[in-house]
């Protein structure tokens, strides 16, 4: 595995966290893109990566783990796309997504509907 | 029925068979209520992230006479509802000032629906929201957050609005838990309504 240096002169600590990259590909989680964990921490990890390993051991949206992790939700999709390239995590994907103007599938809306009405 | 509310722990894993996270914004003015409603209903305290955003700058810094790039972060809040061991409704609380068009344009993006959250003393202040809605082929209801007696019909609220007649508008208090989930029935009731309309017409 190849280590990004570590650009320890700037003082930013998100710049450092990222290993200097500022954006992830956007259209590779959403808000709510539940991930969960594929393996448990190893030594020698950052400990972001650990925090985020810990907290998907149950199925977590990514807009969470920024709250949990207190980073801004960009800074945590460039991380989470280290984590799953490399198979650490998987993600589940919203399935309700659709295009503008174009509405979801009456049986999902009805299932969200009994599920509201139980509540 | 439980009420979770009074119990609520910081943390709350959903079920490991969690798979479909869904989306609503409540949008509106500040101070609206937005977060006391999402507070109402989620199963967790609600939360809060910001999104950092890098943008061109347009038109922000014309008096300098140059487009620098500008970053704006921006706090929201949400909350969740387990559905049911699959589904899980995550509620946004969207920021109604104009500057923040950004974070609603991500938002939006594959959000079910929308409720814009009123206050009658403020109305203006969710026009930007509705507008934006509109704009977006987003489909909402108006939800009134109603503080005391009402002294406007709900009619000359739509009127005030130019709302139109299609489009659902509730009283609500947004404090109170069964409030909130009729507003978010409603909601969805019209989407269904929409969506099947669609189906039927395809």
């Amino acid at each position: 595995m190849t280590r990004r240096p570590v650009h320890s002169e700037d003082p930013d600590r998100l710049y450092t966290v990222t290993g200097g990259r500022s954006r992830a590909d956007d259209s590779a989680f959403d808000l709510v893109t539940l991930i969960v964990s594929e393996s448990e921490p190893s030594a020698g990890m950052q400990s972001e990566h650990v925090r985020i390993l810990t907290l998907c051991r149950r199925p977590t949206a990514v807009v969470e783990v920024a709250a949990e992790l207190g980073l801004p939700v960009g800074i945590v999709k460039i991380l989470l796309a280290d984590l799953h390239d490399t198979g650490r995590v998987s993600a589940r994907h919203p399935r309700a997504a659709h295009s503008r103007a174009d509405l979801p599938d009456p049986e999902l809306l009805k299932q969200v509907l009994v599920g509201l009405q139980n509540l | 029925m439980d009420s979770r509310t009074s119990e609520r722990a910081a943390r709350v894993p959903l079920p490991a068979t969690a798979d479909n996270a869904l989306k609503i914004v409540i949008a509106g003015g500040f101070g609206v209520g937005k977060t006391t409603m999402v507070r109402s209903i989620s199963e967790i305290r609600p939360l809060n992230t910001e999104e950092t955003m890098t943008q061109a700058g347009l038109g922000i810094d014309e008096t300098a006479g140059v487009r620098s790039k500008t970053t704006t972060t921006v706090a929201f809040d949400f909350g969740r509802i387990s559905l049911n061991e699959q589904m899980v409704l995550y509620l946004f609380g969207a920021p109604g000032q104009e500057r923040f068009w950004f974070l609603w344009d991500r938002l939006f993006a594959g959000t079910l629906g929308a409720v814009v959250l009123v206050d009658t003393r403020r109305l203006e202040d969710s026009w930007y929201a509705i507008d934006r809605l509109e704009h977006h082929g987003t489909p909402f209801i108006v939800a009134r957050n109603n503080f005391g007696d009402p002294t406007h019909s709900l009619e000359q609220v739509r009127d005030a609005l130019s709302l139109s007649d299609d489009i659902p508008l509730v009283d609500c208090d947004a404090r109170d838990r069964e409030s909130s989930k009729a507003v978010l029935i409603a909601l969805v009731n019209h989407l269904y309504a929409l969506s099947s309309v669609r189906e039927m017409t395809r």
